[in-house]
């Protein structure tokens, strides 16, 4: 019963494109940042400040790119997983529409100075409101289409998704809730007070990692890994046990972010231990991915969509057993403040959320134009390895600079007295900046010639629709 | 030292952790199975064309981890505090003062030798000295500057000026007690042009360039708001902070325009009080520090 339907590729390619141009702005910006860093200078306006361009950084490569990431491949797995055309192509497309204004809107209001003050949080409340709409719509679509469904069961990569899509609504309503005090001004205060404001931000700050730099990628690599290995998933049972163990462990790990604060001891230690269980249902996703590939193993060797893929899991594997070490509070308190925080993020956000999110855009965009694959292969290895490269220099600089400012703040005399001044561990601080600037270097070059390569791929070809597949034999 | 407002919270809070833990185990419980002689079977359900499952039991080492990390959840919960208030006295709070113990009853013997010298003779003592910068350093350099010259609002601690008195004590009150400095507004009650007037006239105290005529002016102003604090010789008065304003020393600069702006709006400064965060000993140390960068003035 094969039907003359398509599918609704149109939002797809939108979300695609837009995800290597937002690349390309939200690392550019990090890049600028990191110079700023390293040469004081440059911050040579207050819009242009590194106080206000950090945010812009980290909105845009999480909302703007892994966010345009997640639409496309979300709205492309959902439907070719349930083999039903998109729930609402008009709902789908406000929420492309937007997406954009809302990334639009934090471009400017950012170094304008605009600010809620909670980190990943910082958009002011008519923004809020905005993303809150265009999130309940892209729900709608998602679990309208999975509705639809012409299948008995969901693929696994849609309990990611779906759990993904859910729990961003509540994180961001819960977080964002504030009494507006100036509508042309832009001005609110949070909902809630003093340290239960801190518990609730860091509640959602943990959980955004969770889940939208996580359980929405884990979707991704559910789809993305077993297609261009043409292999099996390894294991549905670990699916299933990782799956409920880490949408509900996620959920308490937050007060590790607090540690040696005004927080309870309680609400610490229950946090810390949470976040040490966590390391097994994370491990999950990445033995669940990698093992995917046994049988398949020397596909590595020619396919750099692959390498993508799958240096993503072992980065994915390697931060998520840092960041349970790093919860530990005595670990915590060397770690805490430094630049080690930020070397982990960036392996995650680097090494895992950009490589797969690149290795699936990789996989999408010849599809979404008719074609079997990208311009050049050539340049997508190329690509892979100034990207690792890039997050390698980056991640190592970050460990070395973040381990010697812990020890230089505890470092204490004969007499107690403390042996560094703040200053001198920027001091020391210098040769790795340097070092990280160059790896953010490299790896916004890489984007660039994913850029070159997309342009390539998509000009003089046209938009195509694949048809809607009807389901296999058995399950009709 | 309890963290909850009510009995009915430490519960609440018990058995919400009881059972996430035990969530855990069940999820792990259900799904352990044998791996079955023979090949590994798919389970059955394909979408888009090619996309299926393997149902591979767990893998043993990862089920041995998972087991790991959740018995040490139930054995740190059993000696910290984290199940209720279970343990409420090993927090944070009761780490902090013991370590402080530990190091009082080390290094406290050090810095008590120098406690019971006179003040100048700390200040005359190298390795007091090296100390001393140590901690100032550490507690003192955000504002003063690492070289103790001050900044914009923060007093430069080498000349030899003093907006609250320099004797040896009085330096070492400013640390332990800490300052409140308040210039108070005048713009209301001089208005634009008396302020400006009055502006002059305080520039021309220090032999700045002036306006005379505005500073003739503003003299008579001067005399009638000012002098309560600042003296009839402008020369100023530390016992209320007030400070000399004839000897081209400046806290908040000296152009027309930033006079203009500390008498129209006023100032207010602090110096936080060190007494209970670093204790006598130490701030006497400290002060012994200060003193020793004007040695050499005057």
């Amino acid at each position: 019963m094969q039907s003359q339907a398509t599918y609704n590729y149109k939002v797809v390619r939108q979300f695609a494109i837009m995800t290597v141009v937002w690349g390309i702005v939200g690392m550019l910006v990090g890049v600028i940042a990191a110079a700023q860093l390293v040469w004081p200078e440059l911050n040579v306006h207050e819009f242009l400040h590194f106080g206000r361009l950090r945010p812009l950084h980290t909105n845009a490569v999480i909302f703007a790119f892994g966010g345009c990431a997640l639409f496309a491949t979300s709205y492309y797995v959902v439907q070719r997983t349930c083999h039903a055309k998109l729930f609402s192509p008009a709902l789908a497309g406000f929420t492309f529409w937007g997406w954009q204004v809302v990334i639009l809107l934090a471009a400017i209001s950012l170094p304008l100075g605009y600010t809620q003050g909670k980190e990943y949080a910082e958009l002011e409340w008519p923004i809020d409101i905005l993303i809150a709409v265009v999130w309940v719509s892209y729900a709608v679509v998602f679990f309208g289409t999975i509705a639809k469904r012409t299948v008995t069961h969901i693929y696994v990569a849609n309990w990611f998704f779906g759990a993904f899509i859910l729990t961003v609504a509540l994180l961001h309503i819960v977080n964002s809730a504030a009494i507006p005090v100036s509508f042309m001004g832009m001005k609110s205060y949070s909902a809630y007070a003093g340290v239960q404001d801190a518990m609730i931000q860091w509640w959602y700050g943990h959980n955004a990692v969770g889940f939208f730099l996580t359980a929405g990628f884990l979707g991704m690599m559910y789809y993305f890994v077993p297609k261009q290995a043409e292999r099996p998933v390894y294991s549905y049972r670990l699916s299933v046990v990782h799956f409920w163990a880490l949408i509900f462990t996620y959920m308490w790990a937050g007060p590790h972010h607090l540690h040696y604060t005004a927080l309870p001891d309680w609400t610490q230690s229950v946090g810390m231990v949470f976040s040490l269980i966590l390391l097994a249902p994370s491990w999950g996703g990445m033995i669940n991915g990698i093992m995917t590939l046994s049988g398949a193993w020397h596909k590595l060797r020619t396919d750099p969509i692959l390498k993508f893929l799958i240096t993503s899991l072992s980065f994915y594997g390697m931060s998520t057993f840092e960041g349970p070490m790093m919860s530990i509070k005595t670990v915590n308190a060397l770690s805490h403040y430094t630049d080690w925080t930020v070397g982990h993020v960036h392996s995650g956000a680097l090494g895992w959320v950009a490589m797969i999110s690149i290795g699936a855009v990789y996989f999408l965009l010849p599809r979404l134009y008719g074609k079997t694959e990208m311009y050049s292969t050539k340049l997508i290895n190329t690509h892979f390895w100034i990207a690792t490269i890039g997050i390698v220099l980056y991640i190592a600089s970050m460990w070395v600079a973040g381990v010697m400012q812990g020890l230089m703040w505890r470092a204490t005399n004969a007499d107690g007295t403390l042996t560094y001044s703040f200053v001198e561990s920027v001091k020391a601080s210098y040769p790795f900046w340097t070092i990280r600037f160059v790896g953010g270097v490299l790896f916004l070059g890489g984007m660039l010639i994913m850029f070159y390569n997309m342009v390539k791929t998509i000009a003089g070809q046209k938009a195509y629709n694949a048809p809607v597949l009807a389901p296999a034999a058995a399950h009709a | 030292m309890a963290d909850f407002i009510s009995g009915f919270w430490n519960m609440y809070v018990m058995v919400l952790v009881a059972l996430s833990i035990l969530f855990c185990v069940f999820v792990l419980v259900a799904n352990m199975t044998k791996r079955e002689a023979g090949e590994v079977k798919l389970h059955g359900h394909v979408w888009d064309e090619n996309l299926a499952e393997f149902n591979n039991p767990l893998p043993r080492w990862w089920l041995y981890l998972f087991w790991i990390t959740i018995v040490f959840a139930v054995v740190y919960l059993a000696i910290y505090p984290g199940f209720g208030n279970l343990n409420a006295d090993r927090g944070q709070l009761s780490q902090y003062s013991t370590e402080m113990k530990v190091a009082d009853e080390k290094y406290g013997p050090i810095f008590a030798k120098y406690g019971e010298m006179d003040l100048m003779a700390v200040a005359a003592d190298p390795e007091a000295n090296a100390m001393g910068q140590r901690m100032f350093l550490t507690y003192c350099a955000q504002c003063h500057g690492s070289a103790a010259q001050g900044a914009k609002g923060f007093p430069n601690l080498t000349d030899n000026e003093w907006s609250w008195g320099g004797e040896p004590d009085t330096v070492k009150t400013t640390i332990l007690e800490g300052r409140m400095g308040v210039m108070p507004p005048f713009g209301p009650a001089l208005g634009g042009e008396g302020v400006k007037d009055v502006a002059n006239y305080v520039r021309s105290l220090s032999g700045l360039a002036h306006d005379s005529l505005r500073a003739q002016r503003g003299k008579d102003m001067f005399d009638q708001n000012c002098t309560a604090c600042h003296g009839a010789d402008a020369k100023g008065n530390p016992m209320l902070g007030a400070v000399d304003l004839t000897n081209n020393t400046w806290l908040y600069g000296s152009s027309e325009s930033t006079i203009i702006e500390t008498i129209t709006n006023g100032r207010q400064n602090q110096m936080p009080a060190f007494k209970d965060f670093l204790g006598e000993t130490k701030v006497h140390i400290l002060a012994g520090y200060v003193l020793s960068l004007n040695k050499d003035k005057k």
